[in-house]
């Protein structure tokens, strides 16, 4: 039964490809990304988050509200990749169930 | 894999320093809002103190510490708490993963921010160390097996 992964695979494909239409353009001047501008006028979405980091989440470390809450997608994503590297080791080395069994 | 008995300075120092080497990632993971660290930092760390007591007093002693069946289980569960935390945040009014809207009540917004994070780094540690034990235990497999 190799049809409906497949068809998974595809139909998960075409569901990123739609929701990549919503993305702004990336050198669109009024994408929320690109609204603020540093204390000497430089455009970046960097300044937002130094000047609101501690205002917006209580934390003192930057990287942390950075990497946990502004960019938390980001870090779900590593941790599912993670996660899914071990599901490879599992799914390739570890048989001692499966020849108990057979 | 060989007797666990061969050397018993090596187990004995092993077994002094894993419960530090537990503490500091505790202090690593919990302390990722005010200095260097967070989940993956600390999850690894916690890895470390299981694998090393798995290297040293050997398989048999090593799964009463931390049984080989739970490290796959353990992974998806930390996992399951990071989408767990978006989604109770999304049911709740607000957008996936926006941790305003967590119910921990008598905070302020920003301090529910702080909780959402935490949860969110406590999530990825139990995530991060469950796969390193299990990968750890999947290579050994042919000892386990012979």
């Amino acid at each position: 039964m190799k049809l409906l992964p497949l068809i998974m695979v595809c139909l998960v494909g075409a569901l990123m490809i739609y929701a990549s239409f919503g993305l702004p353009y990336r050198a669109d001047v009024n994408a929320p990304f690109n609204r603020d501008t540093s204390a000497v006028g430089s455009i970046g979405a960097a300044n937002h988050y130094i000047r609101n980091a501690m205002k917006d989440a209580n934390t003192p470390n930057v990287v942390t509200v950075i990497l946990a809450d502004y960019r938390g997608y980001d870090t779900l994503g590593e941790t599912t990749v993670i996660f899914t590297a071990g599901l490879v080791c599992y799914l390739l080395l570890r048989r001692k169930e499966y020849e108990n069994k057979s | 894999m060989k007797t666990s008995h061969e050397s018993p300075i090596v187990v004995l120092v092993s077994r002094l320093l894993a419960p530090f080497i537990q503490l500091f990632a505790l202090y690593v993971i919990f302390h990722g809002h005010y200095s260097p660290g967070g989940g993956f930092q600390g999850g690894t760390i916690l890895a470390a103190s299981v694998i090393l007591m798995r290297l040293a007093v050997g398989e048999q002693a090593g799964n009463l510490q931390f049984r080989r069946s739970w490290s796959s289980k353990l992974s998806a569960t930390g996992v399951f708490i990071y989408a767990l935390t978006g989604i109770v945040a999304m049911l709740l009014g607000g957008m996936y993963l926006d941790y305003k809207f967590l119910p921990i009540p008598g905070l302020t917004d920003a301090e529910t921010r702080a909780m959402g994070i935490l949860m969110v780094e406590i999530g990825v540690a139990i995530g991060v160390m469950a796969t390193m034990i299990s990968i750890y235990d999947d290579l050994l497999e042919e000892h386990y097996n012979d």
